[in-house]
């Protein structure tokens, strides 16, 4: 196994931790979007504690927030803040680690927590890019069950409208939201379709939990010109933790102390 | 009777600063001439967003542009700003702080016999409640220049609601518009605290009451949220009478607000004026504001019952 997928299972390690400490978290979602935000952080975007406030950093935004538990993991591991300060303070009464990603998290780019408002600030970020004539690019990352949210499709249009190479949707395909399979609660598919009808180029990643085929996705988008490109990436919803993987519960679970076990010696295996 | 409107005072005063600040964008949604921001349009292309019919894009989008450095100014029709796009101003700028301020254009009942669809009679109501985020509905365009100008100096966000037709001048280039409020003219027995179109009336009524020998004095109070309280409890002092006026429901804006200040101060009887909690009659401004009584004479009115 590569570097940079071992890195995968130990982030997932990480915020097993924290969700298990707070006995609350969106452990499903963070499973499934885990390597998503890896590559991106750890690989293709310009970015680093020393330089968040530097304006030509390239800006992330979690739409799908509810997993912000995944992206404090990749930000502390990156050493944006302490560690520790999230894995025993996240949920806690009055932590600054809220269920949902906020700018008083050192790296986080903006607030966020209800869906279908990634992407439409996302095309601000890169439309000050284009009139500031500055090289960053804008990541967004959203869920499938996301893409039910309409504001998506009014972001989506004027994406396409500015020409916007300079930004990049990742959707993070599980298949699955709190009320089961999204295809019976309320179909999104086929997304790809849907971003190319309106002028996006679309990068299909058959397997969004593969490390590698992520990084060939992004490398890929970073030349296409006058078009935003979108990311389809399939994955699958608690992936690496067997009892989780693929099943709807898991979308919001507490474990228990047999299950956190279980999920830790699976987890660890995969890069000891 | 001013010829030039708020909202052309909020392009002319835009129009003078980019000249010098390249991050002031103004954001439209299909609005631009309704907004009077055509001519900003077309003199600062490039500092000119256009999202089209998709106000909660407008918002959401104005946000993003301010989180990398821009002073986004967002304008729409106060009814589609305050309640289609309500959850992006709440999470896009009031919860992240960003430097948007939300232009509400054509607000309160100034698109007249458009009907209920284009009123924006819970707006002070919405946005006050929104951890952060400032109101002000000015009076005149002076006033209006002058807020625009303020909210140029700081990067929080804003709600700044102004009406379709020109409003009455009440002030001139020099006055001072620095606290929040502007005690108009000082008065005993009743005291007018009214925002927005309501000023100049509430201004004519205490000229009627004085005529009749009841001292009346008004409150400008432009800066609903936050309210400057000191000002209006000191200029009410001693007085018999609080009138509130605004065009807006009775619920949750002006008159709620001074109502709360003055039972916690300095209780005494607070009238609050304002469209009622209903479907608004069909017609103009003008016309629904005097079924309603809020002309200078029913606010007159309604104050010399209230005194009895």
């Amino acid at each position: 196994m590569d570097e940079l997928t071992k890195k995968s299972y130990r982030l997932r390690r990480i915020v097993i931790e924290a969700v298990y400490r707070a006995s609350s978290g969106h452990i499903g979602g963070d499973l499934s979007v885990v390597d998503i935000l890896n590559v991106l952080y750890n690989r293709v975007m310009n970015v680093s504690p020393e330089k968040a406030k530097d304006p030509n950093r390239d800006r992330f935004i979690l739409s799908k927030a509810h997993c912000a538990d995944c992206l404090y993991a990749v930000l502390g591991e990156k050493g944006y803040f302490d560690l520790n300060e999230y894995l025993n303070t996240f949920e806690k009464f009055g932590s600054r680690f809220i269920g949902h990603t906020n700018t008083a998290i050192e790296g986080v780019e903006m607030n966020g927590g209800s869906l279908g408002h990634g992407l439409a600030v996302g095309v601000g970020m890169a439309l000050a890019a284009k009139m500031d004539g500055k090289s960053y690019r804008t990541y967004v990352v959203l869920g499938d069950g996301e893409m039910a949210e309409g504001s998506n499709y009014e972001a989506m249009m004027a994406a396409a409208h500015y020409e916007l190479d300079n930004l990049c949707a990742t959707v993070d395909l599980n298949g699955l939201q709190i009320s089961g399979p999204t295809k019976d609660v309320m179909n999104s598919a086929p997304l790809g379709e849907k971003f190319k009808a309106f002028g996006w180029n679309v990068i299909e990643v058959a397997d969004g939990n593969d490390c590698n085929q992520l990084l060939a996705a992004y490398e890929q988008a970073k030349t296409v010109k006058g078009k935003p490109t979108a990311v389809i990436a399939h994955t699958v919803k608690g992936k690496g933790v067997s009892f989780m993987e693929n099943n709807a519960k898991w979308h919001h679970g507490v474990m228990t102390k047999e299950q956190y076990e279980t999920a830790v010696k699976e987890l660890e295996a995969r890069y000891e | 009777m001013s010829k030039t409107t708020n909202r052309q005072a909020i392009c002319d005063t835009l129009l003078e600063a980019a000249k010098t600040d390249k991050n002031i964008l103004v954001a439209c949604s299909d609005s631009r001439g309704s907004g009077s921001m055509t001519q900003f349009f077309e003199t600062y292309p490039k500092q000119s967003v256009e999202l089209g019919i998709a106000e909660q894009d407008l918002v959401s989008v104005s946000a993003g542009l301010a989180a990398c450095g821009k002073k986004v100014f967002a304008v729409s029709p106060a009814c589609f700003l305050s309640t289609r796009s309500y959850e992006q101003a709440k999470v896009d700028v009031a919860y992240a702080e960003t430097n948007v301020t939300l232009v509400g254009i054509s607000g309160g009942i100034s698109y007249g016999a458009l009907g209920m669809t284009h009123h924006s009679l819970q707006d002070i109501a919405a946005f006050s409640a929104l951890p952060g985020m400032r109101v002000y509905i000015p009076s005149d365009r002076y006033e209006t220049a002058a807020i625009v100008r303020e909210l140029l100096q700081d990067e929080q966000p804003a709600y700044l609601r102004v009406s379709r037709g020109a409003s009455e001048e009440i002030y001139d280039e020099n006055t001072d518009f620095s606290g929040g409020a502007v005690l108009v003219k000082e008065g005993k027995d009743v005291v007018f605290v009214a925002c927005g179109e309501l000023v100049s009336r509430c201004l004519h009524a205490a000229e009627l009451l004085e005529q009749e020998g009841i001292s009346a004095g008004v409150i400008d109070a432009y800066r609903v949220k936050p309210l400057n309280g000191e000002l209006i409890l000191k200029a009410a002092k001693g007085a018999k009478l609080v009138v509130t006026a605004e065009e807006h429901s009775p619920y949750g804006g002006l008159g709620s607000m001074v109502a709360q200040l003055f039972s916690a101060n300095d209780p005494k009887k607070v009238l609050e004026l304002s469209l009622p909690d209903g479907h608004i009659i069909t017609g103009t401004q003008e016309e629904a504001f005097a079924y309603y009584g809020l002309t200078a004479e029913g606010i007159a009115e309604s104050a010399k019952r209230a005194l009895l």
